[in-house]
């Protein structure tokens, strides 16, 4: 009896594996290959009309890289709009997550008004934020004059010390709603006898949410930083159609794909790719050691 | 008093929180229907509402062939996505195996790459494969990111299956292809619809790739007309055109999202909640 279980378990472990054999290898063709050619590539000095014709150059293209002003301004600007968009995000996504928890009419509507900026692509927000902050027909423009704040119709997107801010804006307000319905989701799974035990101690609102409530999202929130910040890190839709190529904003990957297409060399826009993909393997490990959190733990069955 | 002031400011930030997330929509939808100079009005509501901004989009360029491609590209991408996602995820959720959890963080590794960091080694394999300027191409280069998460999103709902059903199956006979067939499959509906809505959704927005791997306007994809929609003047671009584009793919994306909102986002918290 025991032996045929043994041997049911094992029929379900060769079958597992035989289940698992399409994704394997679509995953394997379509993004272990491809990366494998790419870092292949970045030693290369390939070009895109001809990508057969290729020496091997060791790493000339990361030296090359590595003393190029513009990539470290497109890591710069890449970092600065990953940890502001972050952060404001976050908080701004608590704070919604607490309003939309608060028991009232109407919070159906509400929770659908968020998942309005969510639902819209990414292209389509930059052209919308694009027009709202037109330097000339602007509606942001037209908004601030009235109330005073500006004396005249700024280019926020074409100003250099605007551009980036501009470029963070319609982030943050296309994302904090991911941010708030995961926070919201967690909110949901704290049981009341916590804030009724609270409150018989005496502890006011701000006491509870930093005594209570804010340590027991933390992990679900943790989960949801880490995803946001690996987005951020990869951004390039908004940059490259709010602002085009402009240095101001470029993003690596924006920088990336401008020398890989635009300026055809592939050795080289390979090379900034995979320091990109570097860059986010490393954020990846700080988080894992630092937030202590543990992706792809075994469900508690 | 107190209290009343107190209810005042929790009315007034419920507002802030929902002009914020819709007035930009909103401005969208009315900048589309001014046509001619009430475009550089900042009226609150056309005077005359038009509608010449929307037959101008399908008149000055083949924006309904870019919408079809859309469709099939997002279309085709979730059927194969599901289809793969579904039988790994009954192999990663159900069966105990050595190496199972590696294969999971690799799963979720993928599903954290940069797209740009495969972009020269796929625009090579697309183009070896003669699948430069092609629809087919795209889905192909979806996979990447849609295939990672919905494996790892099925994966988790597969796992909240009660076991028992599976042990009785398993007592009649029936093989693990009709244990997931036959029983689970039908179970899953409601988790597949909610994966398959989230890669649909993203698969309709992606970018990057529909740039870089399509050539022609009547290959583009949605994403890519609207971020490359010129005037006939390269100095004013025509706002009014990008404004009614912009509206018509956003509408059914909205109503589709409102009519399933629950799905969703009980579909990104198991995606992404899951510590």
């Amino acid at each position: 009896m025991v032996e045929q279980v043994g041997t049911i378990a094992q029929q379900r472990r060769r079958s597992a594996w035989l289940f698992l054999l399409p994704v394997l290898l679509t995953i394997a063709a379509v993004a272990g290959w491809p990366l494998a050619r790419t870092i292949w590539f970045s030693l290369t000095d390939a070009r895109l009309d001809d990508m057969a014709a290729t020496s091997f150059i060791g790493l000339e293209n990361y030296l090359f890289l590595a003393r190029d002003p513009e990539w470290w301004v497109a890591v710069r600007n890449t970092l600065v709009f990953a940890g502001v968009s972050v952060t404001l995000e976050t908080l701004l996504g608590i704070i919604i997550a607490l309003v939309l928890n608060a028991r009232m009419r109407g919070r159906g509507v509400l929770r659908a008004a968020m998942l309005i900026p969510w639902a819209i692509p990414t292209v389509v927000s930059a052209q919308m934020w694009g027009w709202m902050l037109h330097d000339q027909y602007g509606v942001i423009n037209e908004m601030l004059l009235s109330i005073g704040l500006i004396a005249e119709p700024r280019a926020w997107t074409a100003n250099y010390s605007t551009a980036l801010a501009a470029v963070i804006a319609v982030d943050v307000w296309k994302t904090t709603p991911f941010m708030a319905l995961l926070t919201l989701a967690a909110l949901q799974l704290l049981p009341n006898e916590l804030y009724e035990a609270a409150e018989i101690d005496g502890l006011g609102p701000v006491g509870q949410f930093f005594r209570i409530t804010l340590p027991l999202i933390w992990p679900a929130l943790m989960v949801a930083i880490i995803f946001r910040t690996l987005d951020a890190l990869r951004v390039f839709d908004l940059m490259y159609v709010l602002t085009g190529n402009s240095r101001a904003t470029a993003s690596m990957s924006v920088y990336a794909r401008q020398q890989l297409v635009d300026f055809q060399d592939v050795g080289y826009g390979s090379a900034a790719a995979t320091g990109l993909f570097l860059v986010i393997a490393v954020v990846t490990a700080l988080f894992i050691t630092f937030g202590r959190v543990r992706l792809g733990a075994e469900p508690g069955r | 008093m107190k209290r009343i002031l107190g209810r005042a400011a929790f009315f007034l930030l419920v507002l802030a929180i929902v002009a914020y997330t819709v007035f930009p929509f909103y401005w969208a939808i009315v900048s589309s229907l001014k046509g001619g100079a009430a475009l550089f009005s900042a009226d609150a509501w056309p005077s005359a509402p038009e509608w010449s901004n929307y037959t101008a989009v399908f008149q000055e360029q083949p924006f309904g062939r870019n919408i079809l491609n859309s469709v099939i590209v997002a279309g085709s991408v979730v059927a194969l996505s599901l289809c793969l996602g579904v039988t790994a995820a009954y192999a990663l959720g159900r069966v105990a195996f050595r190496g199972r959890k590696a294969l999971l963080l690799v799963i979720l590794g993928v599903s954290m790459f940069p797209q740009v960091a495969v972009l020269s080694g796929l625009f090579e394999l697309i183009r070896v494969l003669g699948l430069y300027n092609n629809l087919f191409g795209l889905t192909l280069s979806y996979l990447i990111f849609t295939l990672p998460f919905t494996v790892w999103v099925l994966t988790t709902y597969m796992r909240e299956m009660p076991v028992e059903l599976e042990e009785a199956a398993m007592m009649d006979g029936a093989g693990p292809f009709v244990v997931l067939t036959r029983i689970f499959l039908p179970l899953m509906g409601p988790a597949m619809a909610t994966t398959g809505l989230l890669a649909f959704i993203a698969a309709w927005n992606e970018f990057l790739f529909a740039l870089t791997f399509t050539l022609t306007d009547e290959m583009r994809t949605v994403p890519v007309a609207i971020a490359l929609i010129s005037g006939s003047s390269s100095f004013e671009l025509p706002w009014g055109r990008i404004m009614a584009a912009s509206v018509i793919v956003t509408v059914p994306l909205i109503v589709l999202v409102l009519v399933f909102q629950r799905r969703i986002v009980s579909g990104l918290t198991a995606g992404a909640v899951k510590g």
